[in-house]
């Protein structure tokens, strides 16, 4: 198959060349985040000792000046951005044996584990169930996948772990059906299935709508209907003419509900105490753990602008009429 | 141009279509009969909801989730309205062709334009995707798409209009059918390219011998075109015939209006365009009696109460009015 | 046979044309979305519990805060003690509290969506309608904040500057006016270009004139879709919060709290849980579906 040279080579060089662009401005979002989180936790009155039992001073003398606290602000800052670039997060506050890198690389591939799981559950039950309902509209499979999806959204998150601990842990205790309340254990898969449930229902839900609504465009479009008039089989219309178009604003939902998966694990991850960097941020921030809560924060704003950049470049995959030259 | 009467491809039979809105029922089309034989170039013309394109979409099944139709539909002697979805995409592309108005949407745009071209051939003739690819660029040729190779892996937006509905008509013509159905072929596109694509399927009716129906609301392409004509108003046609016939002897006043409001460069320049009365029929609430009377100049107390059907017309076609052709057009 | 007079014709024809016209775009939304069974629904029963939330509270024997000295437990549901739903694990009346919680919640769930509104409005209108760098700085702003874990920032505020009801939904409703924006600056970017403002223009509106009597109309159906979508988000959001322990103070309650309250006693008295869940799960569902009907009923494609 004869390729068209210098168009092809054209278009790849163009995307490696947005790819560098994005990545290149995604830079300095971060050190914005960065330092407007550093000035906002240093600024503000209490500190991450006062909470506690008075601690004698000559203790608190020795805390304050290993964790620099003495140091003008400035110097503060720098040094914390010095430490970033090399991999260092500081020590943590709270858990006092414990650096904040330590901690993550703890808890961010648990976090990250339940979180690809949860979405890839969205889209491996999202997807079909919302092009089922689409294709037969307004039958009573569409409506109950229209009832599923709604509930899922609207359902909090918390109210759902709650219920089914409730359900599996509690009532169905002693039956086959039980699964552990909480906790990570081995990290074995009973100990999953509830928190990565839980985490994915808002998701398979929205996917759900999401997919169902373009569908539903999609099998109105005029080339579905030219795919339909050349006596192509259903199915193939269906999966090779219509389903591209459908899965579009999936994908590019895919970059926000990275955002939404890790707020979401910090409610999961407290519920059924797993000890993911969700949790970890709900302790430091309710600990003033400064340096631990910057980190996750820097983590988790680094991983969403990869992850919308990557969602920008599948998109153009997708879509041949995308251009790259010209954002 | 045939003078021998050949066998209809398609036969439809009282053929009528509604569809079911939230604000009622529409009556789309109302018992249409109509023939088409090989070789013959049938034009149908009619405003926007004169039913003209429904008619062919029930017959090859492919109306919208809420439409529905009754009557006959004969495809050398069978009748498609009551065959299975399998027998139909048999017939789809194979059989009979259709050809669509705008060929901007009416391809997909994230395939190939080769990959839509084969796909077809590889569905109806079971050939491979080296000999599919063969096919396809033949007929690529054979519309006159020039260096049909490198056209051949491109995307549908990166040609251009007229290139496009050549696409389309070689994506028809693919697998030899029996007829074709082009419904506005060049409505969307520039007056040039228009009267090429016509050539395009003026050559292709007449080397293949494929019976054409030509559905338009333009009377211009179906004066070049069409051998026989059959207008439409409301989902009922209203008067049918020969295209000169019809042209020069038009026997129901929406016929005639329709010419007269064509302006053409010989016609004494009044200042005025000519226009027909009135709006556009409301479907879901027809008129009793004929449904052009609140238009028609001409009208009378019985188009009121009752609704002509299709006699003998002046010429060898039929229409549906009260009226005689002299009354007509006097 | 007789001919009928022409110009009656013309003039019945002309008639029937001139009656079409009479139905704004307003009352055919308003008509179509009555028929909306689901949206009709929903919003009946919002209004009931919007009343319930802000009567009920003055029409029960029990106030919210008040413990029943002599029943220090939680109860089930009894009508001769007056607590219609029973009490919590303290002993304080549990209608009352989801109904007080409820005000709560609705409060914030309004105000900062109006936050929301506000902010979203001037921004997307502003960047639609002046367009250019404007319009373009005014985006890469939007596309910045977007990248950010906001929801992270709310946390950090709320546990930095306390737990202020007036700083929450300032909070909630900063996060919530990315979507407003974007909306509101599609609209207006269609809108600008359409004919008819090119008309008023020719006519001799002024820009402000312009904005107001053609663009913010048109605007507003968009709007008001998007702000019944956004109240259950930020109720979502406080209820979140709340969760975490970063909501209202004592002994002020929110649905939030309710639930995190009745999840701590959840084996002994799934009650505790229920009641408020329910309350809340369904204003949610209601929001959603009126807000769906709305969409539906403004523009409507077959869905």
């Amino acid at each position: 198959m004869v390729k068209s040279g210098i168009h092809r080579l054209g278009r790849q060089g163009l995307m490696w060349s947005y790819l560098a662009r994005r990545l290149a401005m995604g830079i300095p979002t971060l050190w914005v985040i960065i330092t407007v989180c550093f000035f906002l936790m240093r600024l503000t009155p209490g500190g991450p000792f006062d909470s506690d039992a008075p601690v004698p001073p000559e203790v608190l003398a020795n805390l304050r000046a290993r964790y620099q606290l003495d140091d003008p602000l400035w110097h503060q800052y720098l040094s914390y951005l010095w430490n970033l670039l090399q991999g260092d997060f500081g020590p943590s506050f709270k858990y006092q044996d414990f650096t904040v890198t330590e901690l993550i690389a703890q808890g961010f591939p648990i976090s990250l584990q339940n979180g690809l799981s949860a979405l890839l559950l969205a889209v491996f039950i999202g997807v079909p169930m919302g092009v089922l309902a689409a294709l037969k509209q307004n039958s009573p499979r569409d409506y109950t996948v229209s009832a599923v999806a709604m509930t899922g959204i609207v359902i909090p998150n918390f109210v759902m772990g709650h219920i089914l601990i409730l359900v599996f842990g509690v009532w169905l205790k002693d039956t086959v059906f039980s699964l552990p309340a909480g906790g990570w254990g081995d990290g074995g898969l009973a100990y999953r299935v509830l928190p990565v449930i839980v985490l994915s229902l808002p998701f398979i839900a929205y996917v759900a709508r999401i997919s169902r609504g373009s569908m539903i465009e999609a099998m109105r479009t005029n080339y579905v209907r030219t795919a339909r008039a050349k006596g192509l089989p259903f199915r193939t219309v269906v999966m090779r003419h219509a389903m591209k178009a459908a899965m579009t604003p999936v994908v590019t939902y895919l970059g926000p509900a990275t955002a939404f998966i890790l707020t979401g694990s910090m409610v999961v991850e407290t519920i059924f105490q797993i000890p993911g960097i969700g949790r970890y941020f709900v302790q430091g921030a309710l600990n003033r753990d400064y340096t631990l809560v910057m980190g996750v924060t820097i983590l988790s704003a680094a991983l969403i602008i990869l992850m919308n950049l990557l969602v920008d470049v599948l998109y153009g995959v997708l879509d041949p009429k995308v251009r790259y030259d010209q954002h | 141009m045939i003078s021998v009467p050949s066998s209809p491809v398609l036969e439809i039979k009282n053929l009528s279509v509604q569809f079911a809105t939230p604000e009622g029922e529409v009556q789309a089309v109302s018992d249409v009969s109509l023939s088409v034989n090989k070789g013959e170039c049938l034009g149908i013309v009619g405003e926007s909801g004169s039913g003209k394109s429904q008619t062919f979409m029930a017959a090859l099944g492919l109306l919208a989730e809420n439409g529905t139709a009754q009557g006959e539909v004969l495809l050398n002697g069978v009748d498609l309205l009551k065959a299975g979805e399998r027998k139909l995409t048999a017939i789809r592309g194979n059989k009979i062709a259709l050809i669509f108005q705008d060929p901007m949407t009416s391809l997909t745009p994230h395939m190939r334009v080769g990959r839509q071209l084969t796909e077809v051939l590889m569905r109806h003739r079971g050939l491979n995707a080296t000999e599919a690819r063969d096919g396809a660029i033949a007929m690529l040729k054979r519309v006159q798409i020039p260096e049909p190779e490198r056209r051949f892996i491109m995307y549908p937006h990166e040609l251009s209009g007229g290139l496009r509905q050549r696409v389309m008509i070689a994506m028809a013509l693919l697998c030899g059918p029996d007829m074709v159905i082009a419904d506005e072929p060049t409505t969307a596109l520039d007056v040039t390219v228009q009267a090429q694509i016509l050539d395009l399927i003026r050559e292709v009716q007449d080397t293949l011998d494929t019976a054409v129906v030509l559905i338009t609301h333009d009377l211009g392409v179906v004066a070049g075109l069409a051998d026989r004509v059959a207008v439409m108003y409301a989902g009922r046609i209203v008067e049918q015939g020969g295209v000169r016939d019809i042209f020069y002897r038009p026997n129901h006043p929406y016929t005639r209006g329709l010419l007269e409001c064509t302006p053409s460069l010989d016609q004494v320049q009044t200042g005025k365009l000519l226009t027909i009365p009135g709006q556009p029929p409301d479907l879901q609430n027809l008129p009793p009696g004929c449904a052009f009377h609140p238009r028609c100049v001409h009208s009378s107390e019985r188009c009121l109460a009752e609704r002509p059907v299709l006699s003998a017309a002046s010429h060898n076609g039929q229409k549906a009015c009260f009226l005689s052709e002299g009354q007509v057009s006097p | 046979m007789t001919s009928i007079n022409l110009a009656s014709r013309h003039g019945e024809a002309l008639e029937t044309a001139a009656s079409v016209e009479g139905r704004s775009l307003w009352q055919d939304a308003w008509r179509r979305l009555l028929r909306n069974r689901a949206a009709v629904v929903s919003l009946i029963i919002l209004a009931v519990i919007g009343l319930l939330s802000v009567l009920g509270p003055y029409a029960l024997p029990w106030s919210y805060d008040e413990i029943d000295w002599d029943h220090i437990e939680a109860l089930p549901p009894s009508l001769e003690l007056g607590h219609y739903l029973g009490t919590d694990y303290v002993g304080r009346d549990l209608l009352a509290r989801t109904l007080v919680g409820g005000r709560v919640s609705l409060t914030v769930g309004i105000l900062a969506t109006a936050v929301a509104l506000i902010i979203g409005v001037t921004v997307g209108a502003v960047a639609g309608f002046v367009g250019g760098r404007v319009d373009q700085i005014l985006m890469r702003f939007v596309d910045l904040m977007y990248s950010v874990p906001l929801t992270f920032f709310v946390i950090i505020l709320m546990v930095l500057f306390g737990r202020n009801f007036i700083l929450m939904f300032l909070a909630i409703g900063c996060v919530e006016w990315l979507t407003m924006s974007r909306i509101v600056r599609g609209q207006t970017l269609s809108l600008r270009n359409k004919e008819f403002i090119e008309a008023a223009r020719a006519s001799g509106g002024t820009t402000a004139g312009i904005i107001w009597r053609h663009i913010v109309p048109n605007v507003l159906g968009v709007v008001i879709i998007y702000v019944t979508l956004t109240i259950p988000q930020v109720i979502l959001l406080e209820s979140f919060l709340s969760f975490l322990g970063l909501g209202v103070q004592e002994p002020l309650t929110s649905w939030g709290m309710l639930i995190n309250e009745g999840a701590a006693e959840m084996e002994i008295t799934p009650r505790t849980l229920f009641v408020p869940a329910v309350f809340m799960t369904v204003t949610l569902f209601c929001f959603n579906f009126l807000g769906d009907g709305i969409r539906d009923a403004l523009d409507p494609k077959d869905r």
